[in-house]
């Protein structure tokens, strides 16, 4: 009897002593759960998920804090990756949040541009450009299209304009089943 | 040619797998003899006409310009000029209709002609080829606006650049695809230039053997070719039959038929010792060096039932398609489709006013009955006929459930992009999917994912540069107020300090002065 006692505490104290030195020694430096996530998410940094940036929400998301319908920028497509990573149902994107849009880039009316600094501050990616009392203008290819800059704007001189299609970011359309077939064509004869 | 100098040789032809042998429909358009067709009024150049990064317009609006002048300058290593086809005046800069699946719209310069077409003097003729090193003959083919002219439009020059030593370069004239004719016009035509274009290649290539891809549907052609290469005297040029079958004109199946070797899916042929230009291309590349012309027109094939007198003629570049139509009697009243390549992989134009552009090799104008009518898509049956059909030995039925239910990343695990979209799966499909459709629409998407992962990226590294900086610049400022916050408690010590000795002073002067009164007053 004792020596079962015995036998099976100090296996106990083996295995704890053992568990104890790998949890310190394979320390995972981070959250990966999270950086996955962030992985997933747009990086518009808008904060329209409520949350200061795509750091802290996926975090959220990671902690079980937030839901993962909160990202319209991500739009539905975001939400089903996040939702098949993280093993959850599909929820359709919470309207609190805001509403899926087409991409668009900040576009500051240069005329208008009083040079006060205040979108500069807003911006989350740095990709205004300009200094006090002179004219500020939106670096195209860096704007994430956040609106951020909109709201602190004095003299409501910054434009969202979509972003269009053009031949180099054009993509094939689905084809549908029932679609006739295309103009890659049958001419009578190839066959 | 039975004579001891015919260069034509039979090689132990490999085969590659897969493939079709297709009605090729070419006799329509190669009754006539080649023909330059006439100077438009307006010519319509697009800015991108070739893979790579486009090109910048280097004209001004007003600007008077001659045959062969550059009028963009190229942005990147991958990318080309555009020169003037005709002399005349730029008269807009703008966008355009351009010949492209998406039907958009992209900058154009146009160019109203004055008939005179003045040739442009810059560039001159080097008949002595062999004096030049190859890069010298590099920066010429580049300058010349050269790219492929087999339809991918691939820089001519970046591919003159052979990274190790070379097995054979291949010129490919396997016109395989249906109705198209233009090779093998050139071929017939202008021979001379192609056995000169590949002397010139040989040279820049430093490479000892060049195999001319023709296929056995092309005796004329074939002959041709021989006599000219005999002409020349060069042993190094072969001149290799080799059987007609779609899609041997592909840049793999070709090397696999000559060769008997195989391009590994994530290498380039030259990783295997062979690099394969088209033709078209070589007669180009003599051009640009033997005669000082930059490339400002080419070969295309206009053919079809719904076209007056199907033909090949000489084009210039930036010619309007109603034009290249006009000069072939017009359309005959039962057109009703246009398409630009040919019957496999050409592409459905909107509308005639789009210009012929470097890669433009066929315009195909079909009638009502020319597209056979195919039935609605039907489920799949498994049945695996796309994949004995697929040149790039591929499973385009494994490939097409990925595409469709947007499982782009398993698509791609399956060489997604080793497909070569020829349209060989599509046809042999007894339920009618459209699968190449299917495999351009996967392709597009990934590049579409790949893009937006790429900003995103950005956009958090500047968002986490901008945090850091903001932090840094938030503890910079606690360290400040810190300083100070010493600085003024020191300050208030000492002042208490000196308080206290002033005070301490002042007490000890009214001790003295109390001391003082009270002696005098004992």
């Amino acid at each position: 009897m004792i020596t079962a006692i015995l036998t099976v505490t100090g296996l106990a104290a083996i295995f704890g002593l053992l568990l104890g030195y790998t949890a310190v020694r394979f320390r995972t430096q981070g959250d990966p759960v999270a950086d996955q996530i962030e992985s997933l998410l747009p990086q518009t940094q808008c904060g329209q998920c409520s949350y200061a940036g795509c750091r802290p929400y996926a975090e959220a998301i990671a902690a079980g804090e937030a839901e993962i319908n909160r990202c319209p920028p991500g739009g539905e497509s975001g939400i089903r990756a996040l939702a098949d990573l993280l093993d959850r149902e599909f929820v359709p994107l919470d309207p609190e949040a805001g509403e899926e849009k087409p991409r668009a880039v900040a576009v500051i009316d240069e005329d208008r541009c009083i040079g006060c600094t205040l979108c500069i501050q807003a911006c989350p990616v740095d990709a205004i450009l300009g200094t006090g009392k002179h004219m500020h203008t939106v670096i195209a290819d860096e704007c994430t299209g956040c609106d951020l800059c909109l709201p602190p704007c004095p003299v409501d001189c910054i434009d969202m304009v979509p972003i269009g299609t053009d031949i180099e970011t054009w993509t094939w359309p689905k084809p549908a089943d029932s679609q006739p077939p295309g103009p890659a064509a049958r001419l009578s004869g190839a066959a | 040619m039975a004579d001891e100098a015919e260069p034509v040789t039979e090689l132990r032809l490999g085969r590659f797998h897969g493939g079709l042998r297709l009605e090729p429909n070419k006799t329509l358009s190669t009754e006539l003899p080649l023909k330059s067709a006439p100077i438009p009024p307006r010519l319509v150049h697009p800015l991108n006409q070739h893979a790579g990064a486009s090109s910048e317009p280097m004209v001004e609006i007003g600007e008077r310009v001659l045959r062969g002048q550059p009028i963009s300058s190229p942005t990147g290593f991958i990318s080309a000029p555009v020169h003037a086809g005709s002399s005349g005046t730029v008269v807009a800069i703008e966008t355009h209709p351009v010949a492209h699946p998406s039907g958009l719209d992209a900058l154009c310069v146009v160019v109203e002609t004055d008939g005179e077409d003045e040739a442009y003097a810059g560039y001159p003729a080097i008949p002595e080829f062999a004096t030049l090193s190859p890069i010298a003959l590099r920066a010429r083919v580049r300058d010349c606006g050269v790219v492929g002219l087999g339809g991918a439009a691939f820089p001519t020059a970046v591919k003159l650049n052979a990274a190790g030593a070379l097995n054979a370069l291949i010129l490919n004239g396997a016109e395989c695809e249906p109705y198209i004719s233009c090779d093998d016009t050139l071929l017939r035509f202008r021979a001379h230039d192609i056995a000169s274009g590949a002397r010139i290649m040989l040279h820049a290539l430093e490479v000892g053997r060049c195999l001319v891809a023709i296929e056995d549907d092309k005796p004329a052609a074939c002959e041709a070719l021989a006599g000219a290469v005999a002409r020349l005297g060069d042993p190094r040029i072969e001149v290799v039959r080799v059987p007609a079958i779609y899609p041997e004109g592909g840049e793999r199946q070709l090397i696999t038929v000559l060769t008997g070797e195989e391009v590994p899916a994530d290498g380039l042929p030259a990783d295997i010792g062979y690099l394969v230009h088209n033709v078209g291309t070589a007669a180009w590349v003599a051009r640009a060096i033997l005669a000082g012309e930059a490339l400002h027109s080419r070969i295309v094939t206009v053919t079809g039932r719904g076209v007056v007198q199907p033909q090949n003629l000489e084009v210039r570049i930036g010619t309007p398609i109603a034009d290249v139509v006009a000069a072939c009697g017009g359309y005959t009243e039962h057109a009703r489709h246009l398409l630009m390549g040919g019957a496999m992989m050409g592409f459905s134009l909107p509308s005639d006013d789009i210009p012929i552009i470097k890669k433009t090799n066929c315009l195909v104008i079909g009638t009502a009955e020319d597209i056979a009518p195919r039935g609605p898509a039907r489920a799949c049956i498994r049945c695996g006929e796309c994949a004995r059909a697929c040149p790039a030995q591929l499973l385009p039925q494994q490939l097409y459930w990925h595409a469709r239910a947007d499982d782009f990343d398993k698509a791609d695990a399956m060489n997604l992009f080793d497909c070569i979209e020829c349209g060989c799966c599509d046809l042999v499909c007894p339920s009618h999917i459209p699968l190449t459709r299917y495999f351009r629409y996967a392709k597009s998407q990934i590049w579409h994912n790949e893009r937006d992962r790429v900003k995103a990226e950005r956009a958090k590294r500047r968002h986490d540069q901008r945090e850091a900086r903001l932090e840094e610049a938030r503890a910079a400022k606690r360290r400040r107020l810190a300083a100070r916050t010493r600085a003024l408690e020191a300050g208030t010590a000492r002042e208490t300090g000196r308080k206290a000795a002033i005070d301490e002073i002042m007490q000890r002067a009214q001790e003295k002065k109390d001391a003082g009164d009270g002696g005098g007053e004992a």
